[in-house]
């Protein structure tokens, strides 16, 4: 698998994985921030689906449709709706991506449901690798504890209750984490993720973080330019409106 | 009947293809081929024979048909995005309806498969092995009949039937001509071309429909009958 830079985009993609409350949204928050200040040209990827995409994917969770292979499709579906639509433009232009979350979610939680390893990275295989992937590695009962605490109301397949680990949704969602935790440090080497130790306390990760990137992706070459002149046709039309404005006045 | 499926490729996790036995029958073909008809026969002569049988097609799912056909209305999904969606669509039916109805030892008549959908990606410039990993899921159909008809004749048979050509069959996404009259010959004469490529890896039989609907009626019953009687 090529990384964006190997196959020749302008942009650059940094992804963070994790399990839920490993402290990963946080951290990409973060060095959004920080890329911002230095005036990059940042873009942070948010999940925004089609409508379609995304209403065929809340149907088939709130009725419970969903088997691990058309779970598998429909959120591969959903990612290619974002990396056509939305991060390949971007790469295309010169952005420096974050992304919280990539391919090797679905990786995990796809496996972690009993399909074939090599058929959900084939599925897959349309997208590039990230130009660096940091997986932050909680301790397990870390980071169930941060979801946990509120207790909040773990939904069906989140929970991994069609896996049947559990009766009891809490029990099912630990079982499952814990299974797509062990995924996850089974594909580290593969995919050359730079495992971030996420029992840290937060400022400390972010200095490491913010350390990493700028070795990693030479961040000068993505600094914005400062705004580009306006083309001539639209500085007259512009020019004669404030004209008219300052004889309004 | 004795139990002899395989899968094209990895399959669906926990299903064993020898727990699969009935009979899985796919007419493929264009719009405008005869294949609904066909099928409509099929259903007709088998049921009164005694025989189950439970009919799927593309875009038919629970789970995506609404919002499959809606992105094709608007054209707006990406096309590996539009590929996966269809791929869904495929998935949701064979584990609910195609699966379950050969375990039960059932005859499945599938109105078209993923060879329709693998020839329109593949027209559409997309990576074959990549599809082919994809649809690894499917499992081996008994017999695949194709529904053979010159592009010229399909213009006008679906002209007489709807007096306008489809956006999809004509292949107006490809940007192939203005005309759509154009295009669809165009579109129809790639995509059987297509379909000659994957008929080598996949052996279909290709009938010819430029016939009569009760010649083509009469070819498949035979096969059918033959194949039924195999056991």
């Amino acid at each position: 698998m090529k990384t964006f830079a190997e196959s020749n985009f302008p942009g650059r993609l940094i992804a963070v994985e994790g399990l839920d409350g490993s402290g990963k949204s946080t951290q990409i928050y973060l060095l959004k921030r920080w890329l911002e200040a230095e005036g990059i040209k940042v873009y942070f990827s948010e999940w925004n689906s089609s409508e379609l995409v995304k209403s065929a994917t809340s149907k088939g969770k709130k009725r419970e449709l969903l088997t691990p292979t058309t779970f598998s499709l429909i959120h591969a579906t959903d990612f290619a709706d974002r990396y056509e639509r939305h991060l390949v433009p971007l790469l295309r232009a010169g952005y420096v991506v974050l992304c919280d979350r990539y391919i090797f979610t679905a990786f995990a939680r796809d496996v972690t449901r009993g399909c074939p390893p090599d058929w959900v990275r084939g599925n897959y295989s349309f997208a590039c690798a990230p130009d660096l992937t940091m997986f932050f590695k909680a301790d397990l009962e870390v980071s169930l504890n941060r979801i946990l605490e509120g207790r909040p109301k773990l939904k069906f397949f989140e929970a991994g209750m069609d896996l049947r680990l559990s009766t009891n949704p809490y029990e099912s969602f630990k079982i499952f984490q814990g299974r797509i935790l062990e995924q996850y440090m089974a594909m580290s080497q593969e995919f050359n993720f730079v495992t971030m130790d996420a029992n840290e306390n937060v400022e400390k990760q972010q200095v490491l973080v913010r350390k990493l990137v700028s070795e990693r992706i030479e961040l000068k070459k993505f600094k914005r330019r400062s705004p580009l002149p306006l083309p001539p046709s639209l500085r007259d039309e512009r020019e004669d409106k404030e004209k008219e404005e300052d004889k309004a006045a | 009947m004795k139990k002899s499926h395989q899968f094209y490729g990895s399959g669906i996790p926990r299903v064993k293809a020898e727990d699969l036995g009935g009979k899985l029958i796919v007419i493929e073909g264009a719009d405008g081929s005869g294949r609904s008809t066909q099928i409509a026969e099929l259903v007709n002569w088998l049921e009164t024979s005694g025989l189950p049988t439970v009919q799927v097609g593309l875009k038919r799912s629970t789970l995506v048909s609404e919002e499959l056909e809606k992105a094709q209305e608007g054209n707006v999904l990406s096309r590996t995005t539009l590929s996966l969606f269809y791929a869904t669509d495929f998935a949701d039916q064979l584990e609910n309806i195609i699966l379950p109805a050969l375990k039960a030892g059932f005859i499945v008549l599938s109105d078209r498969y993923i060879y329709t959908l693998m020839a329109r990606d593949m027209v559409r410039g997309m990576d074959e092995a990549w599809l082919k990993n994809l649809y690894g899921i499917a499992p081996v159909p008994d017999a695949v009949f194709y529904l053979s008809v010159e592009p010229e004749e399909l213009v006008q048979r679906n002209l007489s039937k709807n007096a306008t050509l489809d956006y999809w069959e004509s292949g107006m996404d490809l940007g192939l001509s203005r005309d759509m009259f154009d295009s669809f010959l165009q579109y129809q004469a790639s995509m059987q071309d297509v379909f000659k490529t994957l008929q080598k890896t996949y052996g279909f039989d290709i009938v010819d429909a430029n016939r009569s609907v009760n010649s083509v009626t009469k070819e498949l019953r035979k096969k059918i009958a033959a194949l039924i009687e195999e056991q």
